[in-house]
């Protein structure tokens, strides 16, 4: 055996002699993006990967005097699938920064990789409690929002409209309990009923017998949160149960840009009118969000989603702390400071950051209309919080 | 019959398929792309499973569409007691050995008294019920799975920490397993497990407990397979139900045949290929799409070409690679 | 006690049956007459139920979109049967649940790259998007709707096997192979209509559920397990032991996702009863399949004559 380590030892130092090159200074800043390529949920990820390459075009394809390379990898709507691509693009590639990230779970089972590797992780959407609270990192930074800040701000707005009793369904998964945990966390009525679907491998989407459990509850609305394509099937069903006008929709991540059309052109009526909470509209005024819908909508001919918005956010605030290093991509103490300042321009508008690096943003109440051109969209109708912070941040001892 | 030890020939070929394996990380340090280390870990990791599927399917006729389950399992008890801060490696081992051991044992018996179709169908179900087992385990993350924070401790001197000292260990373990897998076929166990496989009646009438020789091989494969979790999960640092899917059972299952079923190096050199390609195809569609020729080749597009390279293996690759080997040469 | 909601659970678990015997009889007939493992059984319920959608928008009318749906899905079963199946009804279970394995990435591929990432979702016309009411109880009536349909081709399909010459090949195929090719029926044209027909069956399921949920890629994939535990349980070959356990197992899921979180609720805690009964519910199917594999192999119903 211990022949055996002394050559381990030695053939290690050997390849480690061997393996070792003089840093080279770097030409390009090098951003990996993992999200979602393949499944039916591919829709989604497509969208970032759109908004990413926009914002690329929109700064040139540089930040200071770096080109940017952009490498988008699958995750297949797996962890370890996503944990896999996370492993390449920080050995293979050698990326300076991951992004991405459409799901939670995909997200705590990569998060290890990125920094232990000491490079920086921004999650351009999935925000964990865990993330947030007790597995905070310095080199952490999200561009989106914590799960339950979006759910607190509706269970808010349901104590205001005077709803009394609620029923909740959400997948079974990371996110999916941190929504859950988010609207119970303010909604002062009662919850008659809760639950929580397939949400691994098999996703569930046939809720009839969940429907039917939550229209005998007798409550007085259904909170869901149901992203990607379960989506729309639960609100397919829902009117087909005939349901909106006794047990009024509220949602959080499940009516977006990409399920509207679908809606619109299948004639969902339903949908119409059905209220969500969200930290950003396509309609939201300031300078930097006309740029992006207006340039998305010319360039792909369709609105974004707010997972494109928050993708093309990750770009500006990465191009900022390269351009505050000067293209000195090993500053990362520099990089860091300057990305906590949220210091570039966002499309949600001024926000700061968190100890634990989530935003600390406004959240608007959204109501789903038709546009001048007769598109169904969303629009705001007020503002629910302001700057407001997570829950978990005091947990975060950064 | 089959010879099922190397040939001299061939023996050079395998010779060298263990020297690639044992020189890997010298590359890899040469050229710089440290991620082919984790891409040979776990070529090593699945081509143990592999391996532990082999002596069913290839020895035993008996075609299981759930041995992802033992590797799952492996790997969440790896996961389980790192969860409650238990990281002795050995008790990680002796966990994996006597869960995996028993499971195999309990399912087994009753399995392997159906035949055929019913046997791949009664494994996909042990298999599935493990799965949604899991999935129902709220403590240890459910559906989301479970990360693993630190790896296995054998001791000071084996530092799993370090990817070049778990690379080491996996291909020690592979070796170990090979010796193992080529002792047992060898040995009379093993001619009777083949000799029924072929012709139970006869062995049967020759005085054999048939059933019980295929348990006592159906429980070592589950052990061996186990034990690949237990190193799977020690490299991903990550273990979810999805790993158990039946689907990664239909992957173990094609990289024997494509290996070449029956052949001691075949599930080796099956799941070499096939986690190549799965990391080459969608390297090379971007690649071509890098040369902007005009069309936009659809990311999702590798998936069909695994498809038809599956059905083409099938169709007409008898024998899987090792086949294609060993005919060129006689032929 | 109000019973109003345990029989809309009740009429969920049996729609939820009727869409699982559409899937499993063409594989039972497939399995039972071909010996032939067809993974690849759901692609057929996914291309039913893009084409429908298509044609819906295409043709503005779902009912007719569906039967042209039903009569494609059936032209795709013959390529596919003509081109790649036929080869291997001689080959052994191993190869079979490999060709039909890499059909599957294919065939999802493929729906990709024409129709896109994002799924469908089919207007209903109005009469089908509504609520059924009787007495007390109401019911969307597009379930309803595949409910009798579903009935209504089981029992054509009761028709076909028990009353026509070619019901009577298929009858003795699933019991007899051996004995069918020996007496000199065309086995080549025998197996291709079986084959097509099987997929023309799974298209039709698949275009029923599609405007409940939507189209998406791999939909078939979820349910092909399913309806294998299905014609396992059923008995492999026979279309009434299909018809059976399919009920029964649509049963056991929706009744399962809807009440095993009150039982559990009074021995575990809330938060682990809710994560632990729909995959308890979902584990109970294969429970079922292992015991009735274990004590009773060739199925609760197998086609007369077997055994």
């Amino acid at each position: 055996m211990r022949i055996f380590r002394k050559l381990l030892t030695g053939t290690i130092s050997a390849m480690v002699l061997v393996g070792f090159s003089p840093m080279a200074t770097a030409d390009s800043v090098k951003i990996g993006f993992v999200t979602t390529l393949t499944t039916p949920a591919a829709v989604i990820g497509n969208d970032m990967v759109d908004a990413v390459n926009l914002a690329i075009e929109h700064i040139g394809g540089k930040m200071g005097e770096l080109d940017v390379e952009l490498i988008v990898e699958d995750d297949g709507f797996k962890p370890d699938v996503g944990k896999q691509a996370t492993d390449k693009l920080v050995k293979q590639d050698d990326v300076h920064f991951v992004a991405g990230y459409i799901w939670s779970h995909v997200l705590l089972a990569s998060r290890k990789s990125v920094l232990d590797a000491g490079k920086f992780l921004i999650s351009s959407n999935a925000g964990p409690s865990q993330l947030a609270g007790k597995l905070c990192h310095e080199n952490f930074f999200s561009t989106s929002w914590q799960n339950d800040q979006t759910p607190m701000a509706m269970g808010e707005v349901l104590n205001q409209q005077g709803v009394k009793s609620l029923y909740i369904m959400a997948p079974n998964y990371a996110a999916g309990k941190n929504m859950v945990a988010g609207v119970e966390r303010t909604f002062k009525g009662e919850i008659l009923g809760k639950d929580m679907t397939g949400w691994g491998k098999v996703k569930q989407v046939e809720f009839a017998a969940e429907l039917a459990k939550a229209k005998a509850s007798g409550a007085e609305g259904i909170f869901i949160f149901y992203p990607g394509p379960p989506g729309a099937a639960f609100i397919k069903q829902y009117q087909q149960a005939g349901l909106q006008g006794q047990l009024p929709l509220y949602s959080v991540f499940t009516v977006d840009s990409i399920s509207l059309p679908k809606f619109q052109a299948a004639n969902l009526t339903g949908v119409m009118g059905s209220s969500m909470t969200q930290f950003w509209a396509p309609d939201l005024d300031n300078p930097q969000n006309k740029k992006f819908v207006s340039g998305f909508k010319e360039k792909y001919g369709r609105y974004p989603t707010f997972y494109a918005a928050q993708s093309y956010d990750t770009i500006f605030l990465i191009k900022a702390a390269v351009e505050a290093a000067d293209g000195n991509l090993d500053d990362m103490d520099l990089m860091r400071a300057t990305m906590e300042e949220a210091a570039f321009p966002s499309v949600r508008g001024k926000f700061s950051y968190g100890n634990n690096h989530m935003p600390i943003q406004n959240f608007y109440l959204r109501e789903v209309v038709e546009d001048a051109d007769g598109v169904w969209t969303t629009k705001v109708v007020r503002t629910v919080y302001e700057n407001h912070q997570d829950p978990y941040a005091k947990d975060c001892k950064n | 019959m089959k010879n099922y030890l190397p040939r001299s020939t061939s023996g050079i070929f395998y010779t060298g398929v263990v020297l690639v394996f044992a020189l890997i990380p010298v590359f890899v340090s040469l050229s710089g792309q440290i991620f082919y280390l984790d891409i040979f870990s776990r070529i090593m990791v699945l081509g143990i499973a592999a391996m532990s599927l082999n002596l069913l399917i290839g020895y035993g006729g008996m075609i299981s569409l759930g041995h992802a389950a033992f590797l799952g399992i492996g790997a969440y008890c790896v996961g389980i007691p790192v969860y409650y801060e238990i990281y002795n490696g050995w008790v990680h081992l002796v966990l994996a050995i006597v869960v995996c051991g028993i499971f195999a044992l309990v399912t087994g018996a009753i399995s392997l008294r159906t035949k055929g179709v019913y046997f791949i169908m009664i494994t996909l179900a042990f298999a599935q019920m493990v799965y949604f087992t899991f999935v129902s385990l709220e403590e240890y993350g459910g559906d989301d799975g479970l990360v693993i924070e630190l790896r296995s401790e054998f001791g000071t001197w084996l530092d799993l920490e370090d990817n070049m000292v778990l690379y080491y260990t996996i291909f020690g373990v592979l070796l170990v397993s090979l010796f193992v897998v080529n002792r047992l076929v060898q040995a009379r166990f093993g001619r009777v497990i083949l000799g029924s496989k072929y012709n139970e009646r006869r062995m049967q009438s020759l005085g054999f407990d048939t059933y019980r020789y295929r348990l006592v091989c159906y429980v070592i494969s589950g052990i061996l397979c186990g034990i690949a979790g237990l190193f799977l999960g020690n490299f991903t640092s990550f273990i979810s139900p999805e790993m158990m899917d039946w689907t990664r059972s239909g992957e173990l299952i094609f990289m024997v045949i494509l290996g070449g079923t029956g052949v001691l190096f075949g599930p080796i050199i099956g799941a070499g290929v096939f986690i190549l390609l799965e990391v080459w195809l969608p390297q090379i569609i971007t690649f071509i799409n890098k040369l902007e020729l005009g069309v936009e080749l659809p990311h999702e597009l590798w998936h069909l070409i695994l498809g038809a390279i599956l059905i083409a293996v099938v169709l007409f690759g008898r024998g899987g690679i090792h086949g294609l080997l060993t005919r060129r040469k006689r032929g | 006690m109000d019973w109003n909601p345990f029989l809309i659970q009740f009429i969920n678990g049996l729609q939820l049956g009727i869409l699982l015997f559409l899937l499993a009889s063409g594989l039972t007939l497939i399995f039972g007459i071909m010996d032939f493992i067809n993974l690849a059984h759901g692609s057929f319920y996914m291309v039913g139920a893009y084409f429908c959608a298509t044609l819906t928008f295409l043709t503005g009318s779902f009912v007719l979109a569906a039967m042209i749906a039903v009569g494609g899905v059936f032209i795709v079963g013959v390529v596919v049967e003509t081109t790649i199946v036929n080869r291997l009804y001689r080959a052994d279970h191993l190869d079979q649940v490999l060709v039909t394995f890499g059909l599957i990435l294919i065939f999802d591929t493929l729906v990709q790259m024409i129709w896109g990432p994002e799924g469908m979702v089919i207007p209903l016309p109005p009469v089908l998007d509504g609520q059924f009411e009787v007495a007390s109880l109401v019911f969307p009536t597009y379930r309803l709707l595949i409910i009798v349909s579903g009935l209504l081709v089981a029992a054509g399909l009761y028709l076909l096997v028990m009353k026509t010459r070619l019901g009577m090949l298929i009858r003795a195929g699933a019991s007899n192979r051996v004995m069918v090719s020996a007496l000199g029926v065309n086995i080549n044209r025998l197996f291709l209509i079986v084959f097509a027909l099987g997929a023309a069956l799974a298209g039709l399921s698949g275009l029923l559920i599609a405007p409940i949920t939507e189209t998406s890629i791999g939909m078939g994939n979820a349910i092909i397990i399913l309806a294998f535990v299905v014609i396992i349980v059923g008995g492999i070959g026979s279309i009434k032991g299909a018809f059976y356990a399919a009920l029964i197992i649509g049963l056991i899921d929706t009744m399962g996702r809807s009440y095993l979180d009150s039982l559990l609720k009074l021995f575990m805690s809330v938060q682990n009863a809710e994560t632990a009964a729909p995959a308890l519910s979902a584990m109970l199917i294969y429970i079922l399949m292992a015991v009735v594999l274990a004590v009773r192999p060739q199925g609760l119903f197998p086609p007369t004559g077997t055994r």
